[in-house]
Formats: C-alpha cells, structure tokens, sequence
C-alpha cells in the first residue's frame, strides 16, 4: 500500500546542528494490516511515521501510495491526500482545548464541506462506537485520558480514511486503558484499515493485534 | 458553489468558536477597535453634517457678492456703482445690501444688524435671531434698546423672533427697516454696505467676476463658491485639530489593537499546527483567521460607527462640539441633518477593517506554512 524508497530525511541541513533522522529506508506497508515501529527514543520512528503519513517530506527518497509517486507532489495535494487517506492519532492526542468532543471529531471534515446533518450523525455514531455518546457535548478538556484517546480515534476516523497513524497511542494511558486500545485496533483492522503505529511499549509491539514490528535503531531499519 | 458556501459556513463556524474561547482578548480587541472608529467617525460625521448644512443654506445665496475696498480694507459702496454694474451681461439681477455689526455691551457679544432684501420689516419693528432672543429674554412686543456708535439710543419693539431651523446662520441676527438702519449707522442715502448680484448660468460666474475687477477696480467680487470652499476649508482645519490632538491616544489604541491582533500565543500556534496535521490546507487555516478578523473589525466598525451616529445626530456630537462647531456668545442651537459619504465611510471602512485583517493574518500565515509534522513533536 504505501512503499519506501530510500528515504533519508535530515533537520537543520547545512547547519552546524545538522542532524539525520532517516537513513536510507526501504520499507514497504501492507494493507489492512497493523504495522507497528519500535525503537530506542530518537531511532526515527516518529519521523518515519511522519514521512508514511505526508506530514513531511523525505530530504531523498522516493515514497509511493498504491503504487503512485507522491514524493513531488506540492503541499495543496499531499493535504488532499493526507485528508482523505490518513486519519492521525497523536501522542498528546491534540484536540482542540475549548470545543466539545462532537466538534473536534467534526473538525477535519470542515475543509471539505460535507452537508452538516449528515457529517454530525457520522461523528455521533463514531462517538457512540467508542462508548463516548454520553459525553459527545463536553469539552475535551473535561475528558479523562482514556476518554480524550477514543475521541481522538473518532477524529482520526471522521473521513473514513484507509490509514490509520498512530504515534505512542499508549504512551499516556495505563493498563487497562492500553488494553481497550488494542481492542479498537483489532477492530479497525478487521474493517479493512490499515493502522501504522510507533510504540515502544511492549503490550503493544507484543500484542496478537499487531501484524508487522518494524524494529528501528539511528534511522535505520534493523529488521523488517 | 453550494459545497463552496458550506466550507465558508464551517469556516465562519469555527472562526466564531476561536473568538469565543478567547472571550477577553476580543472583547477587549472590540472595544478598542470600536472606540477608534467611534472617534474617527463622529469627527468625520460631524464635519460633513457642517459642510452640508453650510451647503444648504448658502444654496439660496446670491452667486456673487460685491464689496468696495479702500486701503485693503472693506468699504460703503457709493451711488452709481449699481447703474455700472448694470451694464454687464450675464447679470441677471442686483440688489444693494445693508448690513453691519454692532457689539452690544450687555451680552458683550456681537449682533448683525441687517435690512431683509425684501422689506416686511416696520419702522422701529426689528426680528431677532433665535440666540439672541433666548440670552436677551426677547419674544415678540418687548421693547429693546441699542445705543449707536454715535451716541444715540434707539428704541424698537421685538416685531418677531426668526425661526429656529434657521439658527446656525440667524443665532446673531437683527432685521431692521432700512430707515432705522440707516440712521443707527449713519448710512448716507444711496450707499450700500455691499451688491449682491444673480448670475443667471453658472458656467458665467467666473466671467461676470472678472468683468466687475476690471469694470470696477477698486471693488472685490466674492463668489459664492468661494465662500462654500472657505467653509469647507475651516471645517476641514478644525477636523484636523481634533484629529491632531487626539491622534495621539489614537496611535497608542491602534498600536494596542496592533499588537493584540498581530501576536499569536503559543497556543494558538499549536491549534494551527493540529488543524494542518488533520487536514487542513494552509488556505483554509488562512481563511478561517481571515473571517475571524474580518468578522471582529466590522463588528467593531459597525458598532463604533452607530455609536457615532447617535453621539452626532441624537446626542448633538457633545464630545467634540465645541471644538468644531466654533465658539461664540450666541452660540446657536441646530439639530444637524444626517449625511454619509460614500468615499468618507469608504476611507474609514479600509483604514480599520484592512490594517486589521492583515494583523491577524501575517503572523497566521507564518504559522501555517510550517509543516504540519511540527505538532508531532510538540
């Protein structure tokens, strides 16, 4: 489904401070298969996440997305891409302090313009499938984390994407909130969804629910 | 087109939820905004309102004025200058004008004593201008009396007091029989304190102006565009006034609204990063700030300008008025006409809604052009 090609990515380029974050990457993802990289803290997974989901770009590299080169598409189009295939969730899950949980799941569809009967019964049901119904109204920040997480999923999930990115989904929750976690992933991927995740949290690189580890150590693959 | 409106629709939506959850900061910025807006348009308003009556009631003025000057200096026109000017074409009509000023040691003011151009007024009968009734307690059958320079008192009755829509121009008026007036000033018979003429076409006022300066030397013609254009020019030097003193406190407001607008907090610099990593193109987070702005400068236009409005034509501008208006004795009361300019509320319109918006979006667009993998690693 989406496939790497020696993909280097590098920050500060030229400065003293230059760093290499990718190191030649050959990587290709399935579809409808949970994907997950692990690695020591400033291994790459992130920013190979990143790179995987048009967030950025590669410094060199070629990236394909069912079989169609996206490395030198402009920004205008990677965010059309990025839209309408990938839905993220982040670490800090990144919701929006201020709207309730309904509106931040309703956000990325915005850009888009969907009819708006429609668009909020979507967010309900998602929210309803995530057990949050009863809490579709409250401000985010009022949401425990466990709570702040699904309505991140649900965001992730408003556009109906093929890829779903998660980046340390687990990072911030405990046992049993990590373990409701890996239920929703065993659940996207039976629908079809392909779901790249980092973590290096071994209930979840462990976990039945996780297909493919990819284990990554300088920017580098170590086995795939 | 309608996938296009119901992007906007979003946009608005969100752009209004953005001001809201930063409720103090726009309240604040609004109020800010408002106030510079109400300043600027209650100056601007009230001179146009001034400019427009000053228009209107110099309508029905006589297109050219003449007056005799001896040493730089203005004149009595003596006999034989109405037969000369008679001679010059285009001059439709002329009439001999009395009038003159007489300061009136009770009110320590200054009265205009004038013989109506049409008469109706008996002997030792005057009218009196609206102000001067209210400060000397006049109505109509009291008796008054003036002393002349000469020494000599004259007495007259109050015959009847002007109407009070005519008070900007009539606060200081006293409309006499011209034997009266000529006695109290001593006026020999046949001279006129100035000619008044009627030019027929207006394309000819300019030509009947020069063949009087050149038929009559030691005469000046006024012109009553000349007079309207002196009007504007003092309206406009008093709105430069206003304008000058207060720009002060206005530069410290607009650099306040300036730097609210202009700054981003680092939260919302993190919202922008989220909304371009869940999908948002740059255009959309620029155009959701950009409604934002706009919709907060016109908020804040459309209340400041109606606070104007009423603070002008309903609360008779009581902030600036004496500055504008003037200051006199007889100070005349006046309910002004409204009036807008389109080219006025345009430049109002562009000088706070524009600097405003591109505040906002400057530092918007800064934060939106950074990559969205930004938020990843926040």
């Amino acid at each position: 489904m989406i496939e790497l090609r020696a993909i280097t990515k590098a920050f500060n380029q030229g400065q003293h401070n230059e760093f290499w974050a990718l190191d030649g990457i050959d990587l290709t993802v399935e579809a409808r298969r949970v994907t997950a990289l692990t690695g020591p803290s400033g291994s790459g997974k992130t920013t190979l996440l990143t790179v995987l989901g048009c967030l950025a770009r590669p410094t060199s590299g070629r990236v394909s997305l069912k079989g169609e080169d996206i490395s030198g598409l402009p920004e205008r189009f990677l965010t059309e891409i990025r839209r309408r295939s990938f839905g993220f969730v982040f670490q800090q899950f990144n919701l929006i302090r201020g709207l309730s949980a309904l509106e931040n799941v309703m956000l990325p569809a915005y850009p888009l313009g969907p009819e708006f009967g429609a668009l909020r019964l979507r967010a309900e049901a998602l929210l309803a499938r995530l057990h949050l119904a009863h809490r579709r109204e409250a401000r985010v920040e009022w949401l425990s984390g466990g709570e702040q997480q699904r309505v991140a999923i649900a965001r992730a999930l408003i556009n109906d994407p093929e890829v779903v990115i998660a980046d340390e989904p687990t990072a911030n929750l405990d046992t049993a909130l990590s373990r409701q976690f890996l239920a929703i992933l065993e659940e996207l991927s039976a629908e079809g969804r392909t779901v790249l995740l980092t973590s290096h949290d071994p209930l979840v690189v462990e976990s039945t629910a996780v297909h493919r580890v990819v284990s990554m150590r300088d920017g580098r693959l170590v086995a795939a | 087109m309608t996938r296009w409106i119901a992007r906007q629709r979003y946009l608005i939506d969100y752009a209004l939820a953005s001001a809201a959850r930063r409720r103090t900061r726009n309240i604040g910025l609004l109020l800010v905004y408002a106030l510079l807006v109400f300043v600027l348009a209650s100056v601007m308003l009230f001179s146009l309102a001034l400019r427009h009556e000053a228009t209107a009631v110099l309508r029905h003025s006589p297109e050219v004025i003449l007056q005799r000057m001896v040493a730089g200096r203005h004149d009595l026109i003596p006999p034989g200058y109405a037969e000369r000017i008679g001679r010059i074409r285009g001059v439709q009509k002329q009439a001999g004008r009395l009038w003159g000023y007489y300061y009136d040691p009770v009110m320590k003011a200054n009265f205009t004593f004038m013989v109506p151009p049409d008469g109706g007024i008996e002997r030792r009968s005057i009218a009196v201008g609206p102000a001067l009734a209210r400060e000397r307690g006049l109505d109509e059958n009291t008796g008054i009396s003036f002393r002349a320079y000469s020494g000599k008192l004259f007495a007259f009755t109050v015959g009847a007091v002007l109407p009070q829509d005519s008070e900007l121009v009539s606060a200081d008026l006293v409309l006499m029989h011209e034997d009266d007036f000529r006695a109290f000033f001593e006026y020999p018979a046949g001279h006129w304190t100035d000619i008044a003429l009627s030019v027929a076409n207006p394309q000819e006022v300019r030509n009947v102006a020069a063949k009087l300066a050149a038929a009559l030397p030691d005469s000046r013609p006024i012109l009553r565009e000349e007079v309207l254009r002196t009007y504007a020019s003092i309206f406009d030097w008093r709105e430069g006034i206003v304008l000058t003193v207060l720009s002060g406190a206005l530069l410290a407001f607009a650099i306040l609204a300036w730097e609210k607008a202009s700054g981003l907090s680092a939260d919302e610099k993190r919202e922008i990063g989220i909304l371009k990593a869940i999908g948002w193109e740059t255009s959309d987070v620029l155009k959701m700030k950009a409604w934002e702005g706009t919709l907060l400068s016109l908020s804040a236009f459309l209340a400041g300008y109606v606070a104007a409005w009423l603070h002008v034509f309903h609360f008779d501008a009581g902030l600036f008025a004496p500055v504008l208006k003037g200051w006199a004795v007889l100070y005349p009361r006046f309910d002004l006409t409204p009036a807008v300019d389109g080219l006025t509320l345009a430049t109002l319109f562009f000088f706070t809604v524009f600097p405003y918006t591109a505040a906002v979006l400057v530092p918007v667009w800064r934060a939106a052009i950074t990559d969205p993998d930004a938020v990843m690693r926040a």
